[in-house]
């Protein structure tokens, strides 16, 4: 029955369902051969079968009840009226529908099941009603007697009126009469082990589902509560009364959620085409891999994974698995892998996306990430492999090469993220260089229910979702534990890196400062930064019964529900995501002035303003001090246009003046290139570019500078042995745009550059 | 002539009245969880038979400063709305009576300030002024009292 495809096995249920109501319908119809409605009805239901087996390609289902079909279109229109032989016919036709069902519900197949003989009657049946106008059918009355289900019977009947081979039509129908019944019976053999599926399914309405959901989570609630007392009542009835309680609600709660689940393959069955169309419009070949296709999931989380798993899965089509040729000179097959894996792991559905293609270098995400604003050089220097590869799932950040159709459109793995994080779950990345990336999406098995590790923070007990908690640090205060601050923000060095740490009760609106010994610190992932939140105590983890809270509370945005505590006070469920916006450690970390800090613990921490970027311009080496760095940008040289004698490029809905600071210091730079990096400072709402030929390095400006000033330029210094000018940037800035400083009206600015 | 019945109670000596039909329940209760960076209206959170029940503070909807209720038991009049269940925070418990519609007054000019976007009319009862609460306003979301 695995082989069944669902919708073969949704066809089945429905087919026998429909099917039960007909035979009614036409014992009722026999008695009174005009009620029209009853005739409507069983010729839907056989039209509706006709349709879906023509649709699945049952072709003799389909012109089998095609013929029957034609005949209740005659009843129906009063063309004919339903008499007992017809009636017989039409019933024979059912029962064949049937067989033909019990073999598809077999093997997937309608065998070689013989349903001539039937159509054969059924037309013969048409045909003699529009024959009885003058004359009453002959054989009928005869042949109908001995009919039920003798099909010889009516095998004779149909020859003696149709224009048939009748040895060979007689000597079938001979063994279709053997055969049917057979059918019954292996079945019925079959049976002991497994019902036939209109028997082992019944439709259940959703609602009816979530509200038994409901009452579990209020049973495991009371099961926490009663646990919880029979281990202060210390009582031995009591405590095993309450230990058979607890495995009987577990397993409840079990069996109610497997109500609501679904099997992953259901979402994976689209895939295989999605990965077909699009390897072949990538120019790709790919072997489509699935494992553990029969893992459940909570449907509304099913829904919620759907269009991250495609993402996925077309961006490893497109993006991950190499070229055939490409493979091949990289000694690999010609055609790659996906693989889609599911497993259970820790009571969660773990879902592998694999390719086996060039995998994900760091050096080229990194470098996207720097050209794109994600992170700057420095921030980007301070990363791990690991955390550089985690740089895809920012927002803006897309490692396509080109722009194609298929992904690389610059949303992509943030938006996966969001999606994975809004259900509690969780995506991550590795992946080797050359062998391929493995995509792991981490999904919790319900909504309802979740694990949560219970803090407080003064007199409140609130929840964390564990699934965002990755490790617990208690700070003593002594020594190298302790809490130190970077520009006032307060930061823990966690194995030699600096997290940066919110407390609850100030990210909760309480006051600002408290104690920086003896906190406790849950170190949390969330909207795809690393904190430390500090709270005051660490309690356990437990199973939790989300509420949802009601939409004023919704606004408030730290909260992503409230439960009742065993004690059966209501506690708040903390949203990490929405905490670690509200914390802004996203902008903190664009602005640099944090994280470059973080970057470095030798460098003064409060100040990134004796930091140098190192710059190449044709064959010097310029430095320009990082407080005057605003963003890296590259620009294509083809978007760089002439206003006058000036170079400007369209930037953000803006007009950005563009210096090249060769022109500036009188070099020529020959490297013809397609891209232009470029400085961008922003100051008091206005940007200018500073074009170079290459970004090299961050360095600290330790050395002493001579004074030896030229044109543009502030002086030099060694740096990394070799000598480098130190940029006048405010006359570079001028250079650029003359009323820069000027904090004039915009006005005045726009009219000068359409003068210019 | 219809008659509605209005259960009343008092918030800060003031008489309010709510359609018998929208009470579900008046109950004390004494653990409220606070919802720290919520609207101030809002006074805690409880437990109310497993459903997590959000009780709103009327002395700050009519503009008084918060109820303390850490002070111990407060009465609740929970409210049922079409898709929740509210409780509004009171004094005191009082009576429930039956109004005719007839005796309704609009609410007097001089009712001024937040108090007037709830009061959808006044009536006579015993020598005071019983304000009745619009149900939905009461417990609307949007605007901070």
């Amino acid at each position: 029955m695995d082989e069944i495809d669902d919708v073969v096995q949704e066809f089945l249920v429905e087919s026998y369902e429909n099917l039960d109501q007909l035979d009614r319908d036409l014992v009722a119809l026999e008695k009174n051969p005009t009620a029209r409605d009853k005739l409507a009805s069983i010729f839907r239901t056989i039209h509706t079968i006709k349709g879906t087996s023509g649709f699945l390609a049952f072709n003799r289902l389909e012109h089998l009840t095609h013929a029957g079909e034609s005949l209740l279109a005659r009843l129906r229109d009063g063309t004919q009226t339903l008499d007992r032989h017809s009636t017989d016919v039409l019933l024979q036709m059912i029962d064949k529908v049937r067989a033909l069902l019990s073999h598809i519900e077999q093997d997937g197949t309608e065998g070689d099941l013989e349903t001539q003989t039937v159509i054969d009657a059924v037309n013969a049946c048409i045909a003699g009603a529009s024959a009885a106008t003058d004359a009453p059918q002959p054989a009928a009355p005869a042949a109908a007697p001995a009919a039920p289900v003798a099909e010889e019977a009516v095998a004779e009947d149909a020859d003696a009126d149709a224009d048939a081979d009748s040895e060979t039509e007689a000597a079938e129908s001979d063994e279709v009469v053997e055969t049917a019944p057979a059918a019954p019976a292996a079945q019925a053999e079959e049976s002991s082990s497994r019902r036939s599926v209109a028997d082992t399914s019944i439709r259940v309405d959703v609602d009816l589902l979530d509200k038994l959901m409901r009452l579990v989570g209020e049973l495991v609630l009371t099961r926490n509560q009663m646990v919880r007392a029979a281990e202060t009542a210390n009582e031995q009835n009591f405590a095993g009364t309450a230990q058979r309680l607890n495995i009987i609600t577990s397993e409840l709660q079990e069996g109610v959620m497997k109500t609501r689940m679904q099997p992953i393959k259901n979402l994976w069955s689209k895939l295989p085409r999605v990965v077909r169309d699009l390897s072949m419009a990538c120019g790709r070949e790919v072997r489509l891999e699935m494992e553990g296709a029969d893992t459940e999931l909570d449907r509304s989380l099913l829904e919620a994974v759907k269009d991250p798993l495609t993402h996925l899965v077309r961006n490893a089509v497109d993006h991950g698995i190499e070229a055939p040729e490409a493979r091949v000179a990289a000694g690999k097959p010609r055609e790659g892998t996906l693989t889609l894996r599911a497993y259970h792991e820790h009571g969660q559905v773990i879902v592998e996306v694999a390719d086996d293609g060039g995998g994900i270098h760091p050096d080229k995400v990194g470098a996207t990430a720097v050209k794109r604003g994600v992170v700057t050089q420095v921030q980007l220097d301070a990363m791990d492999d690991d955390e550089i590869l985690g740089l895809v799932f920012r927002p803006g950040f897309s490692t396509a090469n080109k722009v194609s159709n298929v992904s690389g459109r610059g949303v992509g793995m943030d938006v996966v993220r969001t999606n994975l994080e809004a259900i509690g779950g969780a995506v991550d990345l590795r992946s080797v260089p050359g062998q391929g990336t493995t995509w792991r999406l981490t999904i919790p098995l319900t909504l309802a229910i979740v694990q949560a590790l219970m803090v407080d923070s003064g007199a409140q007990r609130y929840a964390v979702p564990q699934m965002a908690v990755h490790e617990l640090v208690y700070v003593d205060g002594q020594g190298s534990s302790r809490v130190e601050y970077v520009s006032g923000a307060p930061v823990y060095r966690l194995r030699g890196k600096l997290l940066p740490l919110v407390r609850l009760s100030h990210a909760l609106g309480g006051e600002a400062g408290g104690s920086d010994q003896e906190i406790y610190v849950a170190v949390l992932k969330g909207d795809g930064h690393q904190f430390g939140l500090v709270v005051d105590r660490v309690l356990n983890t437990e199973e939790v019964v989300v509420k949802p809270l009601a939409a004023r509370f919704k606004d408030v945005g730290c909260y992503a529900g409230a439960t009742i505590l065993g004690d059966g006070r209501v506690s708040l469920i903390l949203d990490v995501q929405a905490l670690a916006r509200r914390s802004q450690l996203g902008s903190l970390e664009r602005t640099g002035s944090h994280a470059s800090a973080l970057a470095d613990e030798q460098i003064k921490l409060d100040s990134n303003g004796d930091r140098l970027l190192i710059n190449k311009v044709a064959d010097r080496r310029v430095a320009i001090p990082l407080s005057m760095v605003t963003r890296l940008e590259e620009f294509p040289v083809a978007s760089i246009e002439r206003v006058g004698s000036r170079e400007v490029v369209q930037y953000r809905g803006e007009i950005l003046p563009v210096l090249r600071l060769a022109q500036l210091l009188g070099a020529w730079s020959e490297t013809e290139t397609e891209t232009v990096p470029a400085i961008v400072y922003t100051d008091n709402g206005r940007s200018v570019a500073l074009a170079v030929d290459e970004i090299l390095d961050i360095v600290e400006d330790t050395q002493p500078h001579s004074q030896l000033h030229d044109d543009g330029l502030n002086g030099s210094t060694v740096i990394q042995d070799q000598v480098t000018e130190l940029l006048d940037v405010r006359q570079a800035i001028l250079a650029a745009d003359p009323t820069f400083f000027i904090r004039d009206n915009h006005a005045e600015r726009s009219a000068y550059l359409l003068e210019a | 002539m219809a008659t509605v019945q209005y259960a009343t109670f008092e918030v800060a000596d003031q008489l309010f009245g709510l359609e018998v039909n929208r009470v579900q329940e008046v109950l004390s209760f004494s653990e409220y969880t606070p919802v720290p960076l919520a609207p101030d209206y809002v006074g805690g959170l409880f437990n109310l038979r497993g459903q997590v029940i959000a009780a709103l503070d009327l002395q700050v909807r009519l503009g008084l400063p918060p109820r303390d209720l850490t002070a111990g038991e407060a009465m609740n009049v929970i409210v049922r709305l079409e898709d929740e269940s509210v409780s509004l925070l009171v004094d005191r418990i009082g009576d429930v009576v039956e109004l005719d519609d007839a005796a309704a007054e609009p609410p007097p000019d001089t009712l001024a300030g937040p108090i007037r976007d709830l009061i959808t009319a006044t009536f006579p009862v015993e020598n005071r002024l019983m304000l009745a609460l619009d149900a939905r306003a009461a417990v609307r979301t949007e605007q901070t009292a």
